[in-house]
């Protein structure tokens, strides 16, 4: 050592000092393994990271008004929306030159369908001014403002222009708001009259429902897990497979399956009715409702609890459930002071797994659910193919994945993401 | 448990044997309704329940007829071939992207190994319906939207996690001096991949592709909205006839789907085996 320090820094064997050519080496392994990730990161970018990011500027994007209305757009600014009189000449003028060319272009009842998310009616006020729009004579001189009130009696309410003017802006918070049964009024944000309240209490009963299929699940995994930890291998893994085979089988097998279960002339009534538990008119309805999902979810969704618990209760030495009965212990109290508290971090990782995981079923609620036990994803999917209002389906989806990614968040900090397995 | 001691007083006797009958009706819970599903497709009547001639084992409540209905109605060959031409695409494409991703997250010096770890696993923990609709926005965008190749890149992005997490168990365990002693031995990089480490990550790679293959052959949310009428598959064709009219054929693909289950847990249990053998672990 002592002579390493006369003559200066050490050296690799090409002469430079081994400090850089360390550095070059552990440059060039991280070089190394970020080539090999690459590919893949790019691949999982476009095929759906961009898609997810897509989504969520879908449900704040809003450039179909002042794209179809530019005039207006501009001409609306000025206008104080609380006056409570109607905008200016100028301004009818320039929704008589946007509608005109909206029109030519067929595009007028696409910005009127926007709006009418707003304020129902709207739509059917451009389709019927826009099948005259493109016959308006822009150079005869004729007073818009009546000429518009005329043609249809919507143009005169003051409230069509507020809502023209509040999503002029290419963003906009109103399909967040409309996501939490909010909208946009004379003074800001207002919630939405009681009827018209849906998906706050849609999603609260997303929540209260992946809760129960969560709480059934450990119920009933806790048991299972514990059996199967504390076998002999060979009958431990014989029975391993009654719970594996489930998880490998297609998740639209399961749900047929229950679905042919649970029907009112199906096995489960077939069989209450021949024990004699259930009189024959008086079949019972174990479909199409919460209490439906609940149990097809549950079945579903059980090996997901089962294996995480599996595996922490296999490290839990039996020595320590003895040592504490020998050391006076009830079993109850061995159980709960014990054993218990060890499993718990099996349950957080179950928990967390299933809730993720029933919070955004889709498949399932459509198939069984009927209509009180259907999910936000179902509304989601609603909004993107029936109704078209995407924008909706965007912000709903953003609200859900907000939560999903609190969830998965906490899972990598408890279990950790590395630790995931499968089978 | 080891059995019940001798001295076990009566009220341990009496859970041990409750706790047992639990656990039995929680595994009945699990199997039963896979199992009912068997003997229900071979019903010769179009019902959904055993009818009394096959409940008194008669020959005649038992039929093919589903089955035929299967194999020879052409929207359930088409939805197969579909199916059959997805998958396989899919698992190959997630496979080898995934596979080389899991050996550069296995090395020792990964930047932001964590972050990108939850970027590869996100499509598995992000519901189904929110990857949905994110790629149908943007692959209408891009012109993907409703096309083959669309629900290809869809479904090798489900499947990517899955050959993520099972390929990294199986390199936890891998012996990093023997791609050392090759390369010493004047090996390039790619002989040593290929002859020395693919050969004993195998087992996770193929369990991988097996659980890519099941994520794309099951998936139904996303084809839904990716895919167009040209790209029906097998779980979209069942989903439809669920939720419209429900044909008792559903139930003979049901059984074929199991029979194809049972077959790949097999598959997945032997490689499991033969992978702990490989790495000097004892299979338990």
């Amino acid at each position: 050592m002592s002579d390493m320090t006369d003559t200066g820094p050490v050296l690799a064997a090409d002469g430079t000092p081994l400090k850089r050519s360390l550095a070059r080496a552990l440059r060039r392994q991280k070089m190394r393994a970020l080539m090999l990730i690459a590919p893949l990161l790019l691949f999982i970018l476009i095929s759906f990271i961009l898609p997810v990011g897509d989504m969520l500027y879908r449900s704040v994007q809003n450039d179909i008004v002042s794209k179809t209305l530019p005039n207006t757009v501009v001409a609306l600014e000025s206008w104080d929306a609380n006056s409570g009189e109607l905008p200016e000449e100028a301004v009818f003028a320039a929704m008589a030159t946007d509608l005109k060319s909206a029109a030519a272009a067929k595009i007028h009842t696409k910005v009127g369908g926007r709006l009418n998310y707003e304020n129902p009616g709207i739509s059917s006020l451009f389709r019927k001014t826009g099948r005259k729009a493109t016959k308006f004579d822009l150079e005869a001189g004729i007073v818009w403002k009546d000429e518009l009130i005329d043609i249809n009696d919507g143009w005169g309410d003051p409230d069509v222009w507020r809502t023209i003017q509040t999503y002029s802006s290419p963003i906009t918070a109103g399909y967040f708001l409309n996501a939490i049964d909010m909208r946009v009024g004379p003074d800001g944000a207002e919630s939405r009259p009681e009827e018209e309240q849906i998906y706050m209490n849609l999603l609260k009963r997303t929540l209260w429902m992946s809760m129960m299929i969560t709480i059934s699940c450990i119920l009933l995994a806790y048991p299972v897990a514990w059996i199967l930890a504390n076998l002999p291998a060979r009958q431990a893994n014989l029975l391993m497979i009654l719970v594996l085979l489930p998880f490998w089988t297609s998740l639209l097998v399961r749900t047929s399956a229950w679905k042919i279960l649970l029907q009112q002339q199906g096995v489960i009534n077939d069989i209450l009715v021949w024990i004699g538990l259930v009189s024959d008119d008086a079949r019972l309805v174990i479909i199409n409702n919460q209490f439906g999902t609940i149990v097809a979810m549950t079945h579903i969704l059980l090996p997901f609890m089962i294996l995480p618990m599996y595996s922490v209760m296999q490290t839990i030495p039996v020595t320590y459930l003895r040592a504490a009965k020998s050391l006076g212990a009830t079993d109850w109290t061995a159980f709960w002071r014990v054993y218990f508290p060890q499993t718990i971090p099996g349950i957080g990782a179950g928990s967390i797994l299933v809730f993720i995981l029933a919070i955004g079923y889709y498949i399932t609620p459509a198939l069984v659910g009927g209509t009180k036990g259907t999910f936000i994803s179902n509304q989601i999917a609603f909004h993107i193919s029936t109704s078209l209002n995407w924008g909706l389906a965007a912000a709903l989806g953003a609200i859900l994945l907000a939560v999903v990614l609190v969830l998965y968040w906490a899972y990598d900090r408890i279990v950790g993401i590395d630790n995931v397995k499968l089978g | 448990m080891s059995g019940l001691p001798p001295y076990a007083s009566t009220g341990q006797r009496v859970w041990y044997y409750t706790f047992r009958v639990i656990c039995g009706l929680i595994f009945f819970f699990l199997i039963a309704p896979i199992v009912v599903v068997i003997p229900l497709s071979f019903n010769a009547q179009d019902f959904f329940t055993f009818t009394p001639e096959m409940l008194r084992l008669d020959p005649e409540g038992f039929s093919l007829k589903h089955y035929r209905d299967f194999f020879t109605d052409s929207g359930w060959q088409a939805a197969l071939w579909n199916s059959v031409r997805i998958a396989p695409v899919a698992t190959i494409l997630s496979v080898s992207l995934g596979t080389l991703a899991a050996i550069g997250l296995s090395q020792d010096h990964v930047p932001a190994r964590r972050a990108i770890m939850a970027i590869l696993i996100s499509p598995m923990i992000v519901p189904l319906i929110i990857s949905a609709a994110g790629m149908y926005f943007f692959f209408s965008r891009i012109g993907l939207q409703g096309s083959y190749w669309g629900v290809v890149l869809a479904h090798a992005a489900l499947g990517i996690p899955f050959v993520i997490i099972t390929v990294t168990a199986t390199l936890v365990g891998f012996d990093r001096s023997l791609t050392r002693a090759a390369a010493n031995m004047g090996a390039d990089p790619v002989t040593t991949f290929f002859r020395v480490q693919m050969p004993l990550i195998l087992p996770g790679v193929i369990s991988g592709a097996l659980f890519a293959f099941i994520t794309s052959f099951d998936e139904v949310v996303v084809v839904l909205f990716v895919g167009s009428a040209g790209q029906k598959t097998l779980p979209w064709q069942m989903f439809l006839g669920l939720r419209e009219q429900i044909s008792p054929t559903i139930l003979a693909v049901a059984t074929i789907l199991v029979v194809v289950s049972i077959a790949l847990l097999t598959t997945v249990e032997l490689l499991r085996r033969r992978s702990e053998r490989l790495r000097g672990m004892s299979p338990s």
